[in-house]
Formats: C-alpha cells, structure tokens, sequence
C-alpha cells in the first residue's frame, strides 16, 4: 500500500503551481496517472521514487516511511527501491545492452536474472549492442528490463510508449502487463493514450492543476460501463463535416480511419482532436479471414 | 643543444595535467549540477586566470609565498616548503594558471548530459560517487580529452606566471620558453630557433590528436 500526502509549490513558466496530492495506491495495482501536460504527473513520480523533495507532507511504502516533513525524514533514491522507467530511456551510451542491465545489479545480487529479463524481453540476440543502434521500441524494452533488474516492488513508467508506433505499443502493452503480473509489481504509469490506460490499469487518477480531480477504475472512467455495446474501440476526432442534415464525423482509431454518421446534437457536443469512443451493437457483424 | 628546459617545460605539463585532472572532476561536477548560490562566484575564480595577465597571478603567489611574509615564512618553517623559485612552486603556479583549461570543457560536457542518466542511476540504488565514475565520465570522453590537452598544451606555452615564481634557474625553473626568450636575449638565434621549432611541432600534433579523435576520424578506420 502507497499512501502519499504531499505538497509541493513548482515553478513552471506559466507562474507558479501547488501540487496538493492525496493518493492511495493498493499493492499489486496498475495505476495510471492521467491529465493535460504540466499537471504535475512527472513531479509526482519524481517525488515519489525520491528524485524531487516535497514541501511538506507524508510518503509511506507499505507501513514504511518513506517521507515525512514532520520527523525529516527523506530517504534517497537509492534507498527506495523503485524501477524507473523514463521517457527517453536513459540508457547508457558507453554500456552494451547487457551491461546496462548488469549494471543495475545490486551488491551481492545474483546475476541469474540478467539472462531472464533478456528472455523476457527479447533482447538476447541485441544484447552485445550499444543503445544507439537500437530501435526506439527496443530502447524501451531495454530501459523496462533495466529498471527490472534489482527486483523493485513498485514500478514507474513515465510516459513510456509515446514515442512507438501503434504496433510496437501493442506490443509492450502485452509486455508489460505481462511483467506487472508475474513480478507482482506495483506499477504506476503516465499515459495520454485512452486505449492503452483502459487495456492495462485496473485504477485510473485524473490530475489537473496539481491536484486529483477524479478516481475510478478505468472503465468507469471513461464511461465504458454506460453503454452495453460488444465493440468499442477509442478514437481520435479527424474531420466533422456536414451534409444535408447529418453529420460524418471522420475518427481514427488505430491506423484506421472510419467515417460515423450522427445528428447535429451529437456533433455539436464534439470537435477536433477530442477523444471520443466509438461503440456499436454487434447484431450484424461480418467476419473474415485475411 | 641543451635538452633540459624541454625535459622540464614536459615535466612540469605532465604533473600539472594529472594534478588537474584528479582536482577538477570535482569541481566540475560540482558546479555542472549545483544550485548552490555560490556558483556564480566559484566559476569566476576558476576562469580568473583566462583573463588575468599571468604576471599580476605571479606577482601575488610570489608575495603570499616568499619566506619574508607570514604564509610563505609557515609553510617554510613548518613543513620545509619553499615555493618561490622550486619546482613545486612552478606546478602550484601551473595549476592555478590552467585550472579553467581543464575545468571548463569537463564541466561543459557533464552539463551536456540529460539528468536522467543521474536519476536513472540512483534509483538503481547506486551511490553518487558510482554513478560519476561509471556513467557520468565515460560518457564525456571527448570532454577529459580537450581538458587534458588544453591544459597540457597550455602549460607547455606559459611564461609569464614561471619566470615571476620561478625565475630562471637552470634544471629547476627554467622551462623551454624561457629558455627562448634567454637565448634570444643572448642574440643566440638559431638555439632559440630550435626550442621553438621543437614545441611548435609537438604542439601541432597534440591538437591534432585531439580534432581527429574527437572528429572521429580514427573510429572511421577501426569499424
């Protein structure tokens, strides 16, 4: 159990922010953070993992304080035990793949699970190249097996797919939920994209303006229970356009593009670049194979 | 031709550059990630000597230093260091003279590093002093590199602040360029001539080294 209660004035371009957080994070869930940028999701990782000094408040890591302002108390970094995994990687460049896994390693630490997180991730075959010569999606499956490497219970993941494209991000989607099941992690993770935060977290926080504005479980978060609908998928607005008296609205899911028809009601409500969800009842499905 | 200014002006660059080198990765750490309100003022002392003429540096570590004055009568007294016109006086001198040369480029290059590799470190559970000695400084090469060069070449070519601390003492102070400036004085030419000939090659291939190394020109054979 994560409880964190803290505050934190930051100093941005736009003026200054507070961030007043209270978060309860269950062990074992996959969390995700979520919000407009400049929200104050990074500062909250960083705070968390020990990297940036709250004002004032309380950090406790199952009964453990990790934090408190009161009694001055403020572990390290290197005293929490927290996998980090950041947005561009931080691998480093004068270590192989291998290396910047071995690296992690703790004192005394048994070198068997190098080989495992390289099975795991698929790295086997890269692992005697330098991190320049890797793909972004193989940076990134590096970085989430360097941050596994000294057996953390919590794990974050600051953005971390936003660089891949579709298919890679399908891809260690299945990666990582797989990771946050069989290491039993505590996985908090910065995410944007709709889709991805439904498929993997089991409990989702909205952060505006430095503090918690909504709580749910992801379905419930976005309204997925409302609708009875077999497909659903999410979707970003392209195009609104009117003819006669309907409106096609143009949304791209995926790599797809698919044209709706709705009433002007409806597409008053929408602009572009909103991200809306896009259900249908599935009386009448085709199905075949290609 | 008398070999012992060259042998000294080397020794003296040699000994300065490795004393550099071991000071000035702390200091250049130090004030590549500090917020401290005293940074402004530390990064003015160590660039100091960029703009300072060498002699006013020369002419005060001569004074501090000279056993008539209380710090140089101490140092003399208790633990038996004359600085002023020793060899040891000379590498002080050096090294205060060409702190920015080394200072600088390993400060401009940890800079240059995203704060993650820092972060990334430390949250793997690594101490401050692991990160700088794995991640950090490999990771600026080409940087120690400049600064051990700069630094190397720049003592080589100092005069001012050696003759005002050293003055010019056959195999202890007197270094290659004041070795030309002696026999220039002596209207003795084609000595001075040779001294000269001799550091102007070897300082053209010192940077040259270094501008193939740092362009990767040498990597462009190897791979």
């Amino acid at each position: 159990m994560i409880r964190l209660n803290i505050e934190k004035t930051l100093k941005s371009g736009g003026g200054n922010m507070v961030l007043d957080l209270e978060l309860n994070i269950v062990k074992g869930e996959f969390i995700t953070l979520f919000g407009d940028s400049g929200a104050g999701k990074t500062s909250t990782l960083r705070m968390l993992s020990g990297l940036l000094k709250p004002d004032s408040g309380i950090i406790t890591v199952d009964g453990t304080t990790w934090f408190d302002s009161h009694k001055k108390i403020n572990l390290i970094p290197q005293q929490r035990k927290v996998g980090y995994v950041f947005q561009d990687y931080a691998l480093f460049p004068n270590m192989t793949v291998r290396q910047n896994l071995e690296y992690a390693l703790q004192r005394n630490q048994d070198g068997d699970i190098i080989e495992e997180l390289l099975d795991l991730a698929q790295l086997n075959e890269l692992q005697q190249r330098k991190p320049e010569t890797l793909s972004g999606g193989q940076k990134q499956r590096v970085a989430l097996a360097r941050a596994l490497v000294q057996r953390p219970d919590i794990l974050i993941l600051d953005e971390p797919l936003s660089a891949l494209d579709l298919k890679m991000r399908i891809k260690l989607q299945e990666y990582l939920l797989q990771i946050h099941k069989k290491y039993k992690l505590t996985t908090i993770l910065v995410s944007h994209d709709v889709g991805e935060i439904v498929k993997l977290s089991d409990c989702v926080f909205e952060l505006q303006n430095g503090r918690v504005i909504k709580k749910g479980t992801a379905s419930d978060f976005f309204g997925l229970t409302k609708t009875s609908a077999k497909f659903r998928f999410s979707g970003e607005v392209l195009k609104i356009v009117q003819e006669d008296v309907i409106y096609v609205i143009s949304v791209l899911i995926g790599n797809d593009i698919i044209k709706v028809v709705s009433d002007r009601r409806e597409a008053n409500g929408l602009k572009v670049g909103d991200q809306v969800l896009v259900a249908s009842k599935a009386f009448n499905p085709i199905i075949q194979k290609i | 031709m008398d070999w012992q200014p060259l042998m000294l002006t080397f020794k003296l660059a040699v000994i300065t550059t490795a004393i550099l080198f071991v000071i000035s990765i702390p200091i250049a750490n130090w004030l590549s990630f500090t917020k401290s309100k005293a940074k402004p003022v530390i990064e003015t002392l160590v660039s100091m000597p960029l703009v300072l003429p060498p002699t006013v540096l020369g002419f005060y570590m001569l004074v501090a230093f000279s056993p008539e004055n209380a710090f140089g009568n101490w140092l003399n007294e208790w633990l038996g260091i004359r600085l002023i016109f020793s060899f040891g006086g000379l590498v002080l001198a050096s090294v205060i003279y060409s702190l920015p040369f080394m200072v600088q480029p390993i400060q401009a290059g940890l800079s240059s590093l995203p704060s993650t590799f820092k972060e990334a470190s430390y949250t793997m559970g690594k101490s401050k002093m692991t990160t700088l000695l794995k991640v950090l400084l490999p990771n600026v090469k080409p940087a120690l590199l400049t600064g051990i060069v700069l630094s190397f070449a720049h003592t080589v070519g100092e005069f001012g602040v050696v003759l005002m601390i050293g003055g010019n003492m056959p195999g202890k102070t007197k270094v290659a360029s004041i070795a030309i400036y002696d026999e220039v004085e002596a209207l003795n030419y084609s000595a001075a001539n040779s001294y000269s000939l001799i550091l102007f090659s070897i300082t053209f291939i010192i940077l040259l080294i270094v501008y193939l190394t740092n362009g990767g020109y040498f990597k462009r054979f190897v791979q």
